[in-house]
């Protein structure tokens, strides 16, 4: 039988998913069952981040496209390949396909397809900052004891609110 | 700053009352999303400003939230290690936001909201940790809990979130959803019949993997295993735990299975091995931990075949967490070398399971 994915390559690995309530078999070659994370030899304990480091050794993008720092934190893909972190949010776009197909291989997709997010606005985190400040100001006030102070801080920050 | 864990409901461990469903197989569920806020870098390559800055907002945002009015601030970074080993003991903390762990050295910063359930770890691999503990199977329960508190500090603070990869995280392995769902799992009768490697080979095929009782690194002891999605990325909330309560649910019918294949076909060789893990905890005077664990994983299976009655799974629970060794040095009051401890261990459970003794048979 040949292999579903290449049709190339004998399919040497049975492989049962279940996605969307619905069981399907799938018959795979070596390779291609490899890619889909499916390992052939006997399952033996193993460090998921030891595969995850293997995955970022492996990456075929070119080097070009790794070359660089990001402009945020400073991160180099050599550093990254050291410590399997990311710098910061940044990073993420400045090695935009290096990530992409990192991302790949470790999930078997790329895209996110989870809850959406949006960021509250400029306006809300503003507000959250002033109110933040006024209750740090608060709590001083009533430290020491400035009792109307405290009371004309309270009264704003009931506003905000 | 000293720790009073007194101040939490149960000391923060109401997930050990067994109160959740199939709690004999069952010890807990835990999901915890990963969350940066935008704006800094993440945190192992943060500045200490830029850490402090980050629990400065994080605070004002929970200050601000109904359901966390009530929780528990700790700065771990102001703990001594004897407290900051009994926070990660007691499964509150992870082991790097505890500063245990030689590569990652305590941190500024790092701090936890503990509430009824509910804990916010802060500065830890990624800038937030959101976390729900609950007791038993209740993947959906902890989730829900958990997405409320997610959506309202969201809100408030930015998160890092990339239109195409979704949430951003340290590590590319948690990027996207940022759920982490897992299942204390105890599978003595799995591991008696020699048919757990089949079982975790199964789960690796499924897309889940598995470790042992702390999470990641460490070893299974006492037949616990942590049973976690791997992927992050790709698919949705919903479908990673509907994934993750169909494969435990099979999961834990097999367990059952082979217990029963067990007593069928080795009742009494069963029935006195686990009545001598009984007798060992109950009459020794030194016990090292994996010891302990390894008894105590005899008599929990002892209790829900039913061979030994009148002993309560809360109780065993209990004996996991108290019986490790910054607990046994909290009651002591001192530090404790090894042999001490593992002298304050024995002690402990005999005195634990003598108080049930009366109705054990």
């Amino acid at each position: 039988m040949l292999c579903d994915n290449c049709h190339e390559r004998d399919a040497v690995v049975n492989l049962t998913t279940i996605e969307n309530n619905a069981v399907r078999q799938l018959h795979l070659c070596e390779q291609c069952a490899a890619e889909r994370g499916v390992e052939t030899s006997v399952a033996t304990p193993k460090h998921p981040l030891g595969e995850f480091l293997q995955a970022v050794q492996q990456q075929s993008v070119p080097a070009s496209a790794d070359a660089g720092r990001c402009t945020f934190c400073g991160l180099t893909m050599k550093d990254f390949r050291a410590t399997g972190r990311m710098g910061c949010a940044r990073c993420y776009s400045t090695f935009e396909p290096s990530m992409r197909e990192l991302l790949r291989r470790v999930h078997g997709s790329a895209r996110h397809i989870g809850r959406p997010y949006r960021a509250p606005q400029d306006e809300v985190l503003e507000r959250a900052s002033v109110l933040g400040e006024l209750r740090e100001k608060l709590r001083r006030a009533i430290e020491q004891e400035q009792f109307e102070a405290a009371a004309e801080l309270r009264d704003r920050i009931r506003v905000l609110e | 700053m000293t720790l009073d864990l007194s101040l939490l409901p149960d000391g923060g461990v109401r997930w050990l009352d067994a109160s959740g469903s199939h709690s004999d197989v069952v010890l807990s569920t835990r999901v915890r999303l990963a969350r940066n806020v935008d704006g800094y870098a993440f945190t192992a390559r943060a500045r200490d400003g830029e850490r402090l800055r980050v629990l400065a907002q994080v605070r004002d945002a929970l200050r601000a939230l109904p359901g966390m009015s009530g929780s528990l601030v700790v700065r771990v970074d102001e703990l001594d290690p004897g407290e900051r080993a009994l926070l990660f003991e007691r499964h509150l903390v992870s082991k790097e936001l505890a500063g245990l762990e030689s590569q990652h050295p305590l941190r500024s910063g790092a701090a936890v909201y503990l509430s009824d359930g509910l804990s916010v770890m802060i500065n830890e691999e990624d800038h937030l940790r959101l976390q729900s503990l609950q007791s038993g199977f209740e993947l959906r329960a902890a989730f829900a809990a958990l997405d409320r508190v997610d959506r309202d500090i969201g809100a408030r603070v930015p998160f890092s979130y990339h239109p195409e990869f979704g949430f951003l995280t340290a590590c590319p392995t948690n990027v996207g959803t940022g759920m982490r769902a897992s299942v204390l799992i105890h599978l003595p009768g799995l591991v008696l019949t020699k048919e757990i490697g089949r079982v975790l080979a199964g789960l690796q095929q499924m897309g889940l993997t598995y470790r042992g009782l702390y999470g990641e690194g460490s070893e299974v002891v006492g037949n616990f295993f942590q049973i976690s999605n791997q992927t992050t990325l790709g698919r949705s909330e919903e479908d990673l735990l509907d994934q993750l309560v169909r494969v435990v649910g099979h999961v834990i019918e097999r367990e059952e299975e082979a217990r029963r294949v067990l007593l069928r076909d080795a009742g009494y060789i069963i029935e006195d091995k686990l009545w001598r893990a009984y007798g060992t905890l109950r009459y020794a005077r030194s016990l090292t931990f994996d010891e302990a664990m390894n008894y105590l994983s005899g008599v929990r299976l002892a209790v829900g075949l039913k061979l030994i009655r009148g002993l309560s799974v809360y109780t065993l629970n209990k004996l996991l967490i108290f019986s490790q060794a910054a607990h046994l040095s909290a009651a002591e009051g001192r530090s404790l070398t090894e042999s001490e401890t593992n002298l304050a261990r024995a002690r402990y459970v005999r005195k634990a399971l003598e108080d049930e003794a009366g109705a054990v048979g």
